[in-house]
């Protein structure tokens, strides 16, 4: 049966497609395609009915961003989702540092929803939203 | 044309230093020896993403103006503010970070590094309870183990295996390349055979039996084979997972249990559970087996320890595990540092201040306190009432709320490209790439400082950061006197 959200553990970290976009530049077309991606276990896009390259939204107590869902291309991981770092990513992370100085990137419960008609912001778009300039 | 080698690569901590650069015109044509990332940075810094005149902000619109106005404005904002941040320093030389410290006491601020949302609780683990390391060189020559916790350099840092570890020819360990290509190819077979089976090319050949530890993601036999093997532990299946021998799939935060387990193991110690973390204890039985066996074993860890539930913790129990494990061999572990030169920056703000990261100079002297004076949570508190970013992005790394206050107080940008910190910066000034177009130190992840060549000369009228900062430091030296002198004049 096709579920509306799911509910996931969220982890961000390094792609070879982000670090060679970063290195291109941040506001390198690279960049934008490799941090607004959202990787995911096949049999968790099989349950919310969605297929490689469609929009979800990803929500977390800490904020909500639209990404690309991608099958997670090795080995199965259900109940986790992989963004690359960058500005998308940092909008949902748990901030947290608990008094050590290091955020919680890794590890935050999150909700994946299919989003086909939501678009995904671009960096300027995501950061006027969110902070104003 | 003329060819440059020995190039010191300045991406990631391996610090690759045999990279053979092609100069023609002024410009780098053609780059050998390097990974996907060398290639990306050494034929694109050119590019268009390059910030090309020092802007400042002006009616919310960031505006050309010339290098004086924009190194006034910047020294300005520092000098005037009570608790300014100073972050960054990963992606530059150390003799840039070394004013940065000294502009830091000069005004009264905090400086950070990018340690901080990287191996900060590495560093705090260090500090509680030491760390059994070695040079990547003594890695590559003997270690028989190689075990990657909670990172993936073929993404990260792509030629640490080939470099110094399980595909590098040592002189008393032999690469094992050639078993990952068989290996590779074996694959590659089996999927070609599968797709002439779909197509009806050839019939389905008789089902091989699979073997029992293909089955069920146990321990292969070759754990315990002579020469080098590679272990990968991690929460999802990275592309370092897929050339490993065995990989060993763990929830997400549950990197602690495993590792305690792992060392009651070591101990003789029965465990009364059948999983820990997700991985059944028989199999980190033979995990622990290998360990004990092995003539000098290596851990590299990455974020997947320090970011996880746990943290600092997570080190600390690492440290403990290689504690334990050298009573029976050799074992050594090394944190995989990220940016080029966040080793440096540990290094030169120690040397200077005492302290690797999140200095506060604001009451005349250098205190450290993480979880206070790191810049995370005085940004996260709202405290701070300007920040200089040089070469870091913390608009793109920092949580959202974080970065709320850095974008809400004025915030001066050093750095060559238009990243996502300068969009949201009031100051930009656009900067030599350090390595590239200037000269300078760094200090690869095992703390062996290395050269970094200038191959080519800089845009016209761009400094190194640490031209920059020496004329803000100037300048904001000359503007408290100014103060100073009208307060005695009044």
């Amino acid at each position: 049966m096709v579920q509306q959200k799911l509910r996931v553990t969220l982890l961000t970290g390094r792609t070879i497609e982000q670090g060679v976009g970063k290195e291109q530049g941040k506001s390198s077309q690279e960049y934008f395609e490799a941090c607004s991606t959202v990787y995911m276990d096949e049999e968790d896009m099989k349950k919310l009915g969605i297929k490689s390259n469609t929009n979800v939204l990803v929500t977390t107590p800490h904020g909500s961003v639209v990404l690309k869902a991608v099958k997670h291309p090795r080995g199965s991981m259900p109940g986790i989702i992989y963004i690359p770092y960058g500005p998308w990513a940092n909008a949902i992370v748990n901030d947290s540092t608990t008094s050590i100085g290091m955020p919680s990137f890794k590890g935050t419960p999150a909700e994946v929803e299919p989003a086909p008609d939501k678009p995904i912001l671009s960096m300027e778009e995501l950061l006027k939203n969110l902070y104003g300039k | 044309m003329v060819v440059v080698k020995s190039v010191t690569c300045p991406i990631c901590g391996s610090l690759c230093d045999d990279i053979e650069l092609t100069i023609e015109n002024n410009e780098v044509v053609k780059v050998k020896n390097g990974c996907a990332l060398c290639e990306s940075k050494f034929l694109g810094y050119k590019g268009e993403h390059r910030i090309k005149t020092p802007l400042i902000r002006k009616d919310g619109k960031l505006m050309p103006v010339s290098l004086d106005e924009a190194i006034h404005k910047a020294a300005e904002i520092l000098a005037n503010a009570n608790y300014p941040i100073l972050y960054g320093w990963s992606s530059t030389s150390c003799e840039a970070q070394r004013i940065g410290v000294e502009l830091a006491e000069e005004i009264g601020g905090v400086i950070d590094n990018t340690a901080v949302v990287c191996h900060g609780p590495s560093i705090l683990s260090v500090q509680e309870v030491g760390i059994p390391t070695c040079t990547l060189g003594q890695i590559r020559h003997r270690a028989d183990l190689i075990i990657y916790w909670g990172c993936d350099p073929w993404s990260a840092h792509p030629r640490h295996l080939e470099r110094y570890t399980a595909f590098t020819e040592g002189r008393f360990e032999k690469s094992d390349w050639k078993g990952y290509i068989q290996k590779v190819k074996a694959a590659a077979g089996k999927k070609k055979i599968e797709s002439a089976v779909r197509r009806g090319v050839v019939k389905r050949p008789k089902a091989q039996p699979m073997l029992q530890h293909e089955l069920v993601n146990a321990p292969p036999p070759t754990l315990m084979k002579e020469g080098r093997k590679l272990i990968v532990v991690d929460a999802r299946k990275s592309m370092t997972a897929e050339m490993a021998d065995y990989f060993i799939q763990v929830e997400p935060n549950k990197d602690y249990e495993v590792m305690q387990a792992i060392r009651a193991l070591i101990r003789d110690q029965e465990l009364d559970v059948d999983k820990v973390g997700g991985v059944p204890v028989e199999y980190l039985e033979e995990v622990a087996d290998a360990m004990v066996n092995c003539n000098f074993g290596v851990i590299f860890f990455g974020m997947g320890l320090t970011q996880t539930a746990g943290k600092f913790r997570n080190i600390e129990v690492a440290i403990s595990l290689i504690r334990d494990l050298n009573k029976r061999t050799k074992f050594v572990i090394m944190p995989m540092r990220g940016h080029f030169n966040v080793t440096g920056a540990n290094v030169v703000f120690t040397w200077q201040s005492g302290y690797p990261y999140g200095v506060d100079f604001s009451l005349g002297y250098p205190r450290y306190n993480p979880g206070e004076t790191t810049c995370m949570d005085i940004l996260l508190r709202g405290e701070s009432d300007a920040t200089l970013v040089i070469a870091a992005d913390p608009g793109a790394t920092f949580p959202r709320r974080a970065v709320e206050h850095m974008a809400k107080t004025p915030l001066i940008v050093i750095d060559p490209h238009m990243n996502a910190t300068a969009m949201l910066g009031d100051v930009v000034i656009p900067s030599a790439f350090v390595g590239i177009e200037s000269e300078g130190t760094a200090y690869r992840m095992d703390h062996v400082p290395l050269p970094l060549k200038k191959v080519v000369d800089p845009p016209k009228g761009l400094l190194s950061d640490e031209e920059i900062l020496r004329r803000i430091l100037e300048e904001v030296r000359a503007i408290k006197a100014k103060k100073m002198r009208e307060a005695e004049a009044a």
